[in-house]
């Protein structure tokens, strides 16, 4: 089918400011089948279902608009005492001076840049594959823009139990960095591994995370976007869990002008589990979109999204999430909350939470709610000498609270509280 | 202490007047009493008091120990020494009864230039006073007053007061739905911080409370007035025969 002439004009304008890295291996193959997918499907517009509440044009236009570096002051940066392995990207380049030696036991992990070339890598049955299953129902072209551009990413191989986490940090140095990263997790069955990332990136990022989660495998997700206010993000994380695999993703949010988050999940395991969760705070001229599709493809499945966002001062929130139950799928635990906080009439929250279920013994609860800061408990705290500021932090972080309980890991789960707190502290509500 | 002078308080939103000149003045280790029927203006006082949104002070003025109450803000109004038990204490989920008590006593401390209490010494003194009240560790933990009965929400009212040690407390209906143990526990409680420097306003319908907390004053107040004044007998009176004769003898 011929696209329509603002999309074929759009998809030539951003491809003549690109070109396919150069290679002939394994990753040559898949990355042309993706720019074939990419050239069917045009690039997102405004206009399309999927793209109704974010502009998508940002996204689209060939050169990254200007963000300017933020210069986060003395907070520590995440994860800061942690055990870790880490993997440094500045404007989407490989840092090896900042990066450890990538070897971890338990896990191989090489960059995508150095093994493209080689004739058969393990890499070739995900790169660009669950992506590819990602494409439908719902189109996700910058993904394939993505598996067909990335210039570099990390392939990591996980056998066993990973002796430490893999802490991937993304540096955003120049105002017009442009960066495309795409990443590939497998996970062997009985493995596990915490996958960490933060920062902001670039002015402008894409990123895909694939990961394929073997039976009884673990992969646990903790993610920050950085403090930037001006950049530009979006991410796809798309996981495959076998049986009795799990899950959890948590993604953080502060600040940046335009973030879309889509994960797409398939359960595809008798009694896998799936957490994804996000919390969000955005001030001003901030657009922050979770778009989540979660498919129940096996018996007994537990899947949870919980999503909270906190908007002040004209700043936009918008959810889309889905659970999709296929027939068979008996038994099936899905879950999805998506709540907004608006601490004032200038913000904005959309909320598309959709159900889609083709078995009969399930239970799927969907909610979605958007609402005001409780005067009445602000008064209460306030009478008790707790300044406005404090008692209103105190209240919104009871509200992001279940979000935050998704993380497993207590310590981090304290310093991301801790983060949010001192956000609150420089924020206020001008309505 | 505490003085009001010809309070006059409206509705914000809409053209309601509650208080029509309430004059009231309260001695250090005074224990004032108010009674008076339903809807007769009683909260509304100890909201405007603390400074709860919502309403608007048409003329008048209140102040504690001199200064001027209706222009702070309700967490300087706290910090100035004033407190209230609420007659409806507010549950907020995901907020700890600790985090809060704690966060509440430091920030009046540090409003006053004090030092922070060490989380050690906070944790002490708080099991302390919960012991006395009956509060168990486990309601301690439990987000503020979320699954409360009734009376436990009312003891954790007296609980914040113990440990805020406020100069002057308002009691807005706090022997309402506590049994007669716990009434007297609240009474002790109350009893164990009267002082020659501490005061307290005690709302009331029932001359019950007022025989575990002797007043030394006890107002009858209606229509947003304080219509009668008198000491401990005129509760009992009240108590006997309703509020027809005085609303009556004052016309
Ligand atoms: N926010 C409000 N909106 C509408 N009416 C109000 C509001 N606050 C108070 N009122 C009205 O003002 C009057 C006084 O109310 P208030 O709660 O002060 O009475 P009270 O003396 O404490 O009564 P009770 O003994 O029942 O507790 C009542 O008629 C009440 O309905
Ligand atoms: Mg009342």
């Amino acid at each position: 089918m011929a696209l329509p002439k603002a999309k074929e004009d759009a998809l030539a304008a951003r491809l003549a400011a690109l070109t396919l890295p150069a290679g002939k291996g394994w990753l040559a193959a898949l990355r042309s089948e993706a720019l074939a997918r990419l050239t069917a499907m045009g690039l997102p517009a405004r206009r399309d279902e999927y793209w109704r509440y974010t502009d998508p044009t940002s996204l689209n236009v060939p050169e990254a608009p200007v963000a300017v570096r933020f210069e986060p002051g003395d907070e520590a940066e995440p994860f800061d005492g942690m055990d870790r392995l880490k993997i440094v990207f500045v404007d989407g380049v490989f840092d090896a001076a900042a990066s450890d030696d990538l070897t971890l036991s338990g896990v191989t992990i090489e960059r995508l840049s150095q093994t493209g070339g080689k004739d058969i890598h393990w890499a070739q049955g995900l790169y660009g594959q669950l992506e590819t299953r990602g494409q439908t129902p719902v189109a996700r072209p910058l993904a394939a823009l993505n598996s067909a551009f990335a210039t570099d990413g990390v392939l990591i191989h996980v056998t066993g139990r990973a002796a430490k986490p893999v802490s991937l940090i993304y540096v955003h140095q120049s105002d017009t960095s442009d960066a495309i990263l795409h990443h590939c997790v497998k996970l062997e069955a009985g493995a596990s591994l915490t996958l960490l990332e933060n920062g902001p990136a670039a002015a402008r990022f894409s990123n895909v995370l694939e990961v394929d989660i073997a039976e009884g495998a673990q992969f646990h997700h903790i993610r920050l976007q950085g403090r930037d206010h001006q950049r530009r993000a979006v991410t796809h994380l798309f996981a495959r869990l076998g049986a009795r695999s799990e899950m959890r993703s948590f993604t953080l949010t502060a600040n940046g002008r335009l973030t879309r988050n889509e994960a797409v999940v398939e359960l595809t395991g008798d009694e896998g589990r799936a957490h994804l969760a996000g919390a969000t705070v955005g001030d001003g001229d901030f657009h922050h979109d979770d778009t989540v599709f979660v498919t129940h493809a096996a018996v007994a499945c537990e899947s949870r999204q919980v999503f909270k966002k906190v908007l002040m001062n004209g700043a936009v929130g918008v959810f889309q999430g889905k659970i999709l139950v296929k027939p068979g799928a008996q038994k099936t635990d899905g879950y999805q909350i998506s709540q907004s906080l608006l601490l004032d009439e200038d913000s904005q929250f959309l909320a598309k939470p959709e159900l889609e279920i083709y078995a009969d013994d399930v239970k799927c609860s969907h909610g979605s709610t958007s609402g005001a800061i409780d005067e009445t408990a602000l008064f209460y705290l306030q009478s008790r000498g707790i300044p406005r500021r404090r008692a209103q932090a105190l209240l919104v972080l009871a509200f992001l609270a279940e979000a935050i309980q998704e993380i497993a890991d207590e310590d981090i789960a304290e310093d991301i509280r801790g983060r949010l707190e001192r956000w609150l502290a420089r924020h206020g509500s001008n309505g | 202490m505490l003085e009001i002078n010809n309070l006059h308080v409206k509705l914000e939103e809409e053209d309601k007047v509650i208080l029509r000149g309430v004059d009231l003045k309260i001695g250090p280790g005074e224990v004032h009493a108010i009674m008076g029927p339903n809807g007769s203006g009683k909260s509304t006082l100890s909201y405007v008091l603390s400074g709860r949104d919502g309403y608007e002070v048409t003329e008048g003025s209140a102040t504690l120990d001199g200064q001027e109450l209706l222009e702070m803000e309700p967490e300087e109004r706290a910090a100035a020494g004033l407190f209230l038990a609420f007659q409806y204490p507010v549950e907020i989920p995901g907020v700890g009864n600790m985090t809060f008590l704690r966060t509440a006593v430091n920030a009046q401390r540090k409003a006053r230039g004090e030092d922070e209490l060490s989380a050690g010494d906070f944790l002490k003194i708080v099991r302390e006073k919960a012991k006395t009240l009956k509060i168990d560790a486990e309601m301690l933990k439990r987000p503020v007053n979320v699954g409360f009965s009734g009376g436990e929400k009312k003891r954790n009212e007296i609980l914040q007061m113990a440990m805020l040690e406020p100069r002057m407390c308002i009691l807005d209906e706090t022997d309402s739905g506590l049994d007669v143990d716990a009434m007297k526990l609240v009474a002790d409680g109350v009893n164990a911080l009267r002082s020659a420097g501490r005061s307290f306003l005690v709302i009331t319908h029932y001359q019950r409370l007022l025989d575990h907390i002797k007043p030394d004053v006890v107002h009858i107040m209606a229509a947003g007035r304080i219509i009668k004044t008198g000491g401990p007998e005129l509760a009992l009176e009240v108590e006997s025969n309703g509020y027809a004769d005085i609303l009556n003898e004052v016309g």
